[in-house]
């Protein structure tokens, strides 16, 4: 029974850390549909936004601004650096980069990762910034069943309500709205969506700007986990194996992957990381990963892709 | 246009990066200097640590050219090069900057038991001592197998030991720790197995259950771990994290209700940024002292009178801290071995190899620590060609929420559990890289 218990109360936990991961990988996945560009700056993007809420809040804070009134003008100032890093991110670089090989882009996205943690640091500080905006502590439930109960933290039962929000929300705008439907046919083809009149660069700056504004989301839920700092940029790489899992293109896709990811994680840290010496849920991930890659290449989720050649 | 500015950006970015953040010493370098390097991190997952200890250690180098002009007439020059806490970017700072200065560099400090461990093998080819204070291979005390390691005042091995010494006084005495279970979380890293054979020790020793769990780094998962601790439900629980690791542990163990007045961190995982993160979470949350507590003490008044007042000097922001304060111990050790194999060899520009004597002879009284304004934060110490760790006191602070109080006496680690182990891992490290031992009573 305390076997059982255990276990439940590790997948709960996975499954809502999942889900977590799924709040950075809906950026890749959003921009990965608007441009076929896989961006490796998600992560940088989520500490940017973090830093810019967090700091401006803290200076309103200190200045006697009210804390409703601190968090609701933190989170425009933040939205509004996202906005400019959206713009610059179209102009200087995307921009003069249209109809090249994706991987081109992709190395340009590595290096607005680079260039986003070094601004962002040297701009905004590189120390660790404490944000409380949602419960940390814990629910403890069916104590009657289970001797201590099954723990289930607060801040990623917020953090799974967001994420659903945020699909929701996003499957209206891809499904229902004129930008949304331009964004997946640009995604098809550059040159074709510009030949039919869609204006790429408008397009582009849009995408860029909703994946920051999923990034400002997700540094609420980050950084009132770990703090905002540095090493929110490393959820880039717990993302990667979630956009494998449910592949590149889905946004439902990206949530049922971090459900995978951060189950398989934690159960095999809990009950298989003992036996083999620990500290193996970063690489499980990749393992369950390159699994789902063997069996269905573009993910649980993804489009499959034929090409005549 | 756009593909020129691109380019112009890109490449005013390309020089930016190749230069890392540094602090220039100058083209030209004078013949009566002395070269200290600095290996840093400022910016990086670790930086909130790494910060406040690269401020102190530049602050006292500063302190010594502002205040003295120098040691005995000889200017420091001072160099930065940011590592991230990355070894290979350590080991290219070490071949950047060793060879810097008329003499060469005095001795580095890479604040990163992983950089440690690359330039142990590095350091005897190029005769320039490594000061890792409170850090590194725990067995390089031996000075006669690892002549250019100086693990001046504590070993892990050493922080282990006190910490275990701690627990059995919170539970009454030695034997009271038979039967009890004590959970080492540690990030999972050369840096923190390297307590782990001393915990095994002392378990075999004492008689309770010794469990070791890693943390991959950075650290920012650790919801596993901590459901198993919850399960396993420890006595206590040991901490050896580093920057974000320890803040994440400290608030995994408030969400699983695990009593954070269980928690003792290593000395490393004792200082402000480990527990402001984690808010009224971290109340209550105990770890070790390498002897020093963080506040004000003789020293400061000079480093405000010499650098800040004059608008000098780089850590205004992070002074008194814990590692600001660590940063400071660090080069006045450095500088006092250098003042130290002046006696000998003249007050001159030295070789790495001078300045290892001059560590090795390092002997810091009670009335010399006053002097230097570091009374209260460091008790006597002593190096010898055999013993390049010289001390073995600690001390356990404990966060009040607020700020840290010194909650307990000095605590001297168990010599006659450690030395055999140093003795030990020394032979096999000696016979896995064909060393032969110096014979220390030949020593000058």
């Amino acid at each position: 029974m305390v076997v059982f218990g255990q276990f439940l109360e590790v997948l709960i936990g996975g499954l809502l850390a999942g889900v977590l991961y799924s709040l950075v990988a809906l950026g890749f996945v959003l921009i990965f549909k608007a441009s076929g560009v896989f961006n490796f700056a998600q992560g940088a993007m989520v500490l940017v936004a973090g830093l810019a809420l967090v700091r401006s809040l803290d200076f309103m804070v200190a200045r006697g601004v009210p804390t409703w009134a601190a968090i609701v003008l933190g989170l425009l100032f933040a939205a509004t650096v996202m906005a400019i890093t959206a713009a610059l991110v179209q102009r200087l670089v995307l921009g003069p980069l249209v109809n090249q090989d994706g991987l081109s882009l992709f190395m340009a996205t590595i290096g607005i990762t680079f260039i986003l943690e070094g601004a962002g640091q040297m701009i905004f500080g590189s120390d660790v910034y404490p944000l409380s905006l949602f419960p940390t502590d814990a629910w403890f439930m069916f104590e009657n069943a289970f001797p201590g109960g099954i723990l289930v933290n607060k801040l990623d039962v917020w953090g799974g309500l967001i994420a659903g929000a945020l699909v929701a929300g996003l499957a209206v705008f891809f499904q229902r709205t004129k930008t949304g439907r331009a964004l997946r046919a640009v995604a098809d083809d550059h040159a074709a969506a510009e030949s039919v009149g869609i204006p790429i660069t408008w397009i582009w700056f849009v995408v860029w700007l909703v994946a920051g504004l999923v990034a400002l989301v997700a540094a609420t839920v980050w950084g009132t986990k770990l703090g905002v700092q540095f090493s929110i940029t490393f959820l880039a790489l717990k993302a990667l194996p979630v956009l494998i899992i449910g592949g590149f293109t889905s946004v439902p896709g990206a949530i049922v992957g971090g459900l995978i990811v951060g189950a398989g994680e934690k159960l095999a840290e809990a009950f298989l990381g003992q036996h083999i010496g620990g500290g193996i849920e970063y690489w499980f991930a990749y393992v369950l990963a390159l699994a789902v890659l063997l069996v269905r290449p573009q993910g649980l989720f993804g489009e499959r892709l034929i090409e005549r050649i | 246009m756009l593909r020129k500015t691109l380019a112009v950006a890109t490449a005013v970015s390309a020089v930016f990066s190749g230069a890392g953040i540094l602090m220039s010493a100058g083209p030209a370098m004078a013949q009566n200097e002395q070269f200290i390097p600095g290996l840093v991190y400022r910016t990086g997952p670790y930086a909130p640590n790494g910060i406040p200890f690269a401020d102190g250690v530049s602050d006292y180098v500063s302190l010594i050219n502002e205040r003295d002009g120098g040691i005995n007439g000889v200017k420091l020059i001072f160099e930065e090069c940011e590592t991230g806490y990355a070894t290979d970017k350590g080991v290219e700072c070490y071949e950047r900057l060793k060879g810097n200065g008329p003499t060469g560099a005095a001795y580095f400090s890479p604040l990163s038991t992983g950089i440690t461990f690359a330039l142990t093998e590095k350091v005897p080819g190029d005769k320039i001592p490594l000061l890792t204070l409170g850090y590194g291979r725990s067995e390089s005390r031996n000075g006669a197998v690892f002549p250019w390691n100086f693990i001046a005042v504590g070993s892990y091995w050493t922080a282990a030991d006190v910490a275990i010494q701690h627990v059995a006084k919170e539970l009454g005495g030695f034997d009271k720790l038979k039967g009890k279970k004590i959970s080492l979380v540690y990030h999972d890293s050369p840096y923190g197995k390297e307590p782990i054979a001393a915990l095994e020790a002392r378990a075999k020793l004492n008689g309770f259950t010794f469990k070791a769990i890693p943390v991959t780094h950075p650290g920012v998962e650790q919801k596993s771990q901590w459901l198993g601790i919850r399960q396993d439900r420890p006595d206590y629980v040991l901490l050896w994290g580093w920057g974000v690791m320890n803040s994440t542990a400290i608030k995994e163990a408030a969400a699983v209700a695990y009593p954070r007045d269980k928690i003792i961190g290593v000395w490393w995982s004792g200082a402000e940024p480990d527990v402001i993160p984690a808010g009224d979470q971290a109340t209550g949350y105990k770890a070790l002292l390498l002897q020093h507590p963080a506040g004000e003490f003789g020293v400061h008044a000079d480093v405000k009178k010499s650098l800040f007042d004059k608008g000098k000097g780089v850590g205004k922001a992070t002074v008194a801290t814990v590692l600001y304060n660590r940063g400071l111990i660090n080069s006045m050790l450095g500088v006092e071995a250098i003042r130290t194999a002046q006696k000998k060899y003249g007050n001159k520009p030295l070789t790495g190899e001078q300045v290892r004597w001059g560590f090795e002879n390092l002997d810091l009284s009670e009335a010399r620590l006053k002097e230097l304004g570091f009374e209260g934060m460091l008790k006597p110490i002593k190096l010898t060609c055999t013993d390049h760790q010289g001390a073995d006191l600690a001390r356990v602070h404990q966060w009040d929420g607020k700020a840290w109080k010194v909650i307990s006496d000095f605590y001297t680690a168990d010599r006659s559990v450690l030395d055999p182990m140093v003795a030990e891992h020394s032979a096999k490290y000696a016979a896995e890289k064909k060393i032969t031992p110096r014979d220390c009573s030949k020593e000058g």
